[in-house]
């Protein structure tokens, strides 16, 4: 996993609550058996009109969204399905973080596994970031991971601390193989399925 | 102090405590299906590692399945994905139950079939409706692939405890309500996100007086609550489902009776604490019918389609593209929205109760004029036992189309799909913008409710529907 410490990107902003992950990545593209291949259909039956032209009216086709690198959206972010081909797409399009005010269980456990940051600010916090975002065409800001503080890149600085779990937090920052680590258990599972009955799990 | 039914399951599973607040959480039963597994094998590959346990691990091929000619799947991508899997099962020395099999289908119905599914065992899927199986007193949960790979390689994932979730139903359904409304009512109630973080337990007369298909119907959509599990303590009901039929992987004679024992030990102490708790009177729950783009925008088949901003807990912006999107207008009677096709099916309904129920309705009437409708049973035993009792003749006879075991109209991911404007009465558990098609409008709904939509070719309350439908009429 690629380590994630700071970044410093573009902010493009997505003004719609419980956006599911078929919304992310639709069905149509989960027959692929790679994982690459996926970011260029983000969003597809948003970012794209019948007839395969880019739709104006999507928000992330807006030109001075052209190069983001940090998502900013509203509450539940990435509910339904478990496929974690809408964390792969949301990193192969140049995401590198989410901001939201809450993101769905087990999205946010995929992210962790991939190294796309999800930060979870609080609903006014996050309103005031759209606001600068609709206010300043091209806004950056800065997440730092370590810190766990976003700053957006404004003469007047204006930034927000957030919370993290410490163990993903040190799985993001030195990119740990989370396989690698429990194998380093290996004896104690094994002493655990000594005596552990699968069947009636006792 | 007590504990609950899922702290019990939990503290059996603890393989290690890690830093953080984390477990190493011991993995019984792992499903496997072909979308959310390729890419985790690969990774094994990769990395030199072997599957840890395959006699744990359990695969299935559902979600690509053609359910009109299973052996002809004429989408390239589709079949080179339901070969790849063939090709890992063999390779890891993994079970699976093939498109050849018997006991195919989608994979959240065999589990229960085979008796994979047992109470207090932990179940994990590459698929969110994993939730389904906590219906026998299971900790099951839906994972993505990178976790898939760490539970092939491990048997263990890491996980934080949830918090837990009382719901309970009092009282007792009126007649042609279904488990199926309660989860929708709940949905409604809570939101899509209510469940976030916790781990809902289901209890009350109404949960007790439910069959296990019915139990597993409640326990499938808590992830459409956005809940991490749902279950249910298990009790004589789910006993008797684990020793009828033929279960290969349920415990036989003595070993059952040495697992009931056990089990009888899971369900919740009367003192167990729980972080939330919610009570909602069953008696008072009408038939649900979803209107808009996730399961939380639902509504009793009595009302009008709402106005944007009388909508609680959601902005007015994301109810008008609801709106919008399902071709609606704020004030319309829900009765009044006339459908152009049903689906019967799903993880969510396909079993056969569900099936019999639906079967019921279209006895002695036809379909009407206009409207497709696709029954897909959840399984090829599903489909044996439907047959047995001639449901298959009896849907053909009303104008259904009769198919084969998968997943089909409920992610759309076969060629069973809605065209653009369509709409559809559907007893799957999803409505989200697309999902059974681009630009499809999805009406969830119980199976009795989308049967009796597909014979008027509208919406109908199922309580008080004449036409000589045995339910008595109640209310006025």
């Amino acid at each position: 996993m690629t380590p994630f410490k700071s970044h410093r990107g573009i902010l493009a902003t997505l003004d719609r609550a419980n956006v599911d992950t078929d919304q992310i990545i639709p069905k149509q593209f989960l027959k692929s058996i790679q994982r690459p291949g996926f970011g260029e259909n983000l969003f597809f039956d948003w970012r794209t009109l019948p007839d395969g032209k880019s739709n104006p009216q999507f928000e992330l086709n807006a030109p001075r969204f052209k190069g983001a690198t940090i998502l900013v959206t509203r509450s539940n972010f990435g509910s339904g399905s478990s496929r974690e081909h809408a964390v792969w797409a949301i990193q192969q399009y140049g995401f590198k973080a989410v901001i939201a005010p809450s993101f769905a269980d087990i999205f946010r456990n995929n992210s962790g596994k991939n190294g796309l940051l999800t930060v979870e600010l609080k609903e006014s916090e996050v309103e005031e970031i759209f606001l600068m975002v609709g206010r300043y065409s091209g806004l950056e800001a800065t997440v730092n991971l370590d810190e766990q503080r976003v700053t957006l890149n404004l003469a007047e600085e204006i930034s927000f601390h957030f919370e993290m779990d410490a163990t993903v937090k040190e799985h993001l920052i030195h990119g740990l193989d989370a396989i690698g680590l429990t194998l380093k258990h290996a004896e104690v599972i094994s002493a655990f399925e000594a005596k552990h009955d699968p069947q009636l799990s006792q | 102090m007590g504990k609950t039914l899922f702290e019990k399951i939990w503290e059996k599973h603890v393989v290690r405590e890690l830093p953080g607040g984390n477990a190493l959480l011991y993995i019984d039963r792992h499903l496997v299906h072909e979308v959310t597994s390729p890419q985790a094998f690969e990774g094994l590959r990769l990395t030199k590692r072997k599957v840890r346990r395959p006699k744990l691990t359990f695969a299935t091929m559902d979600h690509n399945v053609p359910t009109d000619d299973r052996f002809n799947i004429k989408d390239p991508i589709s079949r080179a994905q339901v070969e790849a899997l063939e090709k890992n099962c063999k390779e890891f020395g993994v079970i699976l139950y093939d498109l050849k099999s018997e006991l195919q289908g989608i994979v959240h119905i065999i589990g229960p079939e085979l008796g994979l599914t047992l109470p207090g065992t932990t179940v994990v899927c590459g698929d969110s409706h994993t939730s389904t199986h906590g219906a026998f007193g299971t900790l099951a949960f839906g994972i993505g692939t990178s976790e898939v790979e760490h539970v092939l390689a491990t048997q263990c994932l890491t996980q934080k405890k949830s918090k837990s979730f009382k719901v309970e139903f009092t009282g007792r359904l009126a007649p042609g309500v279904t488990s199926k409304d309660m989860i929708l009512k709940l949905i409604g109630m809570i939101g899509t996100a209510g469940g976030t973080g916790h781990v809902l337990e289901y209890c009350g007369e109404a949960i007790r007086a439910l069959s296990m298909e019915a139990r597993m119907t409640v326990c499938n959509m808590s992830i459409e609550g956005g809940a991490r599990a749902g279950m249910i303590a298990p009790d004589d009901i789910t006993y008797q489902y684990i020793a009828a039929g033929n279960r290969p992987f349920a415990p036989k004679r003595d070993a059952f009776d040495k697992a009931v024992s056990y089990w009888k030990t899971l369900p919740s102490d009367p003192d167990a604490a729980f972080d939330r708790s919610l009570t909602i009177r069953a008696d008072e729950i009408a038939p649900q019918v979803t209107w808009g783009t996730n399961p939380g925008m639902v509504l009793d088949v009595t009302a009008k389609i709402p106005s944007p901003d009388a909508v609680p807990g959601a902005n007015r912006k994301d109810v008008e593209q609801a709106l919008t999107y399902m071709g609606l207008t704020p004030g319309t009677p829900i009765t009044n929205l006339k459908v152009d096709t049903v689906f019967i099916g799903s993880c969510t309904n396909a079993r056969i109760e569900d099936l019999r129920a639906a079967a019921k309705i279209f006895k002695g009437r036809k379909v009407a004029a206009g409207v497709k409708v696709l029954v897909v049973p959840g399984s090829q035993q599903v489909k044996a036992q439907a047959e047995s009792e001639g449901l298959h003749d009896l849907f053909r006879a009303a104008g259904c189309d009769w198919r084969q075991s998968g997943c089909s109209m409920c992610l759309a991911m076969n060629p069973d799909q809605l065209n653009p404007g369509e709409r559809c009465a559907s007893t799957s558990n999803r409505n989200f913008e697309g999902r059974q098609g681009k630009g499809g409008r999805t009406h969830l709904v119980s199976p009795e409710m989308a049967a009796a939509a597909a014979v008027e070719g509208h919406f109908v309350d199922i309580r008080t529907w004449s036409t000589g439908y045995k339910y008595p009429v109640l209310g006025v």
